[in-house]
């Protein structure tokens, strides 16, 4: 065993830095890129906001979906506005984890390949109008809960991105919130879809937040560098105790018999998370992992030429100039 | 001295973006992008940056030609300033209670 008193005189030079690094933290101050910073919280990083950045990206599919089904123009305009942000989300995050020393490319690469994770949540499929709703109002909502305290997080670039994100990422849910109260305001058959799609949408988001407290290893860790600041339970807990009311205003029932407030503890009782289909769908075996993973790969070698003629049109702009100049000189 | 956040190895140069809100206002940092030349650069700000009349004006400026203070100096080049306080208005409580001062 090493201890740090070891470690300064071995090399006095990193336990210079470390103890920097820690100060920083303590003091719940922000890590900068060029900052020293242990290898390991560096891989965290890069590891979690990847997967975050990945996110946007698959997230963008499920809902392109239904742009050319929109029940309205006016929808229809919503539901580009929104696909067109979660594009903007991914950039923010891709640009975050680059300042941590991946390039884009190799992210693009372990996505395309299947090696990089992203949301399981967006291995669901989306059959019916009512899933737009859904998805804004139960994947968007768990999302913002997930973010909020993200923006704190102890790194300055995820932490500034994450502000951007949730910033729009309000609109997001209230129009999914809409979508799903026009639906109950309508006919049985378009109350029945609205509740369908809260039936199957329900504990998928609430898995979002993560395995229990008691199963998370890397939770303690993310916690002591302030990435994390609260656990998956509480934040799940949370998120079910602002999903209860909004229920109510809607009219739709949440799909869990033992969901009931229990008056000591002040917060919501629920069923057990079966968790068995969480780690299906997290192994590749959802209703949609493949077809997920071929469309982004598609798209990334269908654009391979737009890549390459901006590349090439800057190219030859810049030689242009450089003969220009010469010219004059 | 190599800028933050810049990597050799990717394929387009990074840009840093600045908007300015309202005319009156300075142009302030909003984030960075990677792009192959100024123009599209300039584009991609406005799709990523103003989707929200965030603002009437970007500039981009490449990453590398930014020159940034030594981040290693731990604070030692910010020092002189130190024990200066009668730089501040607050320095001066003698006229105190006199009004317009």
């Amino acid at each position: 065993m090493t201890s740090p008193a070891d470690l300064s005189v071995v090399d006095p030079e990193l336990s210079v830095e470390e103890a920097r690094f820690n100060d920083l933290i303590a003091a719940d101050s922000r890590i900068e890129p060029r900052d020293w910073m242990p290898d390991a919280y560096r891989k965290t990083l890069i590891r979690q906001i990847s997967q975050h950045a990945n996110s946007e990206i698959i997230g963008m599919q499920p809902e392109s979906n239904w742009i050319t089904r929109a029940p309205s123009l006016k929808r229809k305009a919503i539901l580009m506005a929104k696909v067109q942000d979660e594009a903007g989300h991914g950039l923010y995050l891709y640009s975050a984890a680059q300042t941590l020393g991946i390039t884009r490319e190799e992210m693009t690469e372990q996505l395309i390949a299947g090696k990089a994770r992203y949301s399981s949540i967006f291995n669901y499929t989306t059959p019916t109008w009512a899933d737009m709703g859904a998805i804004g109002w139960l994947v968007d909502g768990a999302a913002i809960c997930n973010q909020v305290p993200l923006c704190r997080a102890s790194y300055g670039p995820y932490g500034r991105a994450m502000v951007r994100i949730c910033k729009e990422e309000s609109f997001h849910q209230r129009q999914g919130f809409e979508i799903l109260l026009e639906l109950m305001q309508g006919t049985e058959a378009q109350r029945e879809m609205a509740q369908d799609a809260v039936n199957r949408w329900y504990w998928p988001s609430l898995m979002m937040f993560g395995p229990p407290d008691d199963q998370s290893p890397n939770s303690a860790q993310s916690m002591a560098w302030n990435i994390k600041r609260f656990s998956n339970d509480e934040l799940r807990q949370r998120f079910v105790g602002m999903l209860v009311p909004q229920a109510e205003v809607m009219g739709v029932t949440l799909p869990d018999p033992n969901l009931r407030f229990n008056e000591e503890t002040g917060e919501y009782d629920m069923s057990e998370i079966d968790w068995t289909e969480f780690n299906e769908v997290l192994a590749g075996r959802g209703p949609a992992n493949a077809e997920r993973l071929r469309r982004r790969r598609e798209a990334h070698e269908d654009g391979a030429w737009v890549r390459e003629a901006a590349h090439e049109y800057a190219r030859k702009q810049s030689e242009r100039a450089l003969a220009a100049a010469g010219a004059v000189a | 001295m190599s800028t933050p956040g810049e990597i050799g190895t990717e394929a387009w140069p990074l840009w840093e973006v600045f908007v300015r809100a309202n005319r009156g206002l300075s142009h302030v940092h909003v984030g960075s992008l990677h792009a192959p030349d100024a123009d599209m650069a300039v584009r991609n700000a406005r799709d990523l940056y103003t989707r929200r009349n965030e603002g009437i004006s970007i500039w981009v400026v490449p990453a590398d030609a930014i020159t940034t203070s030594d981040p290693d100096a731990k604070g030692a080049f910010f020092e002189s300033p130190a024990g200066k306080n009668y730089r501040h208005a607050v320095y001066y409580t003698k006229s105190e209670g006199v009004k317009h001062l």
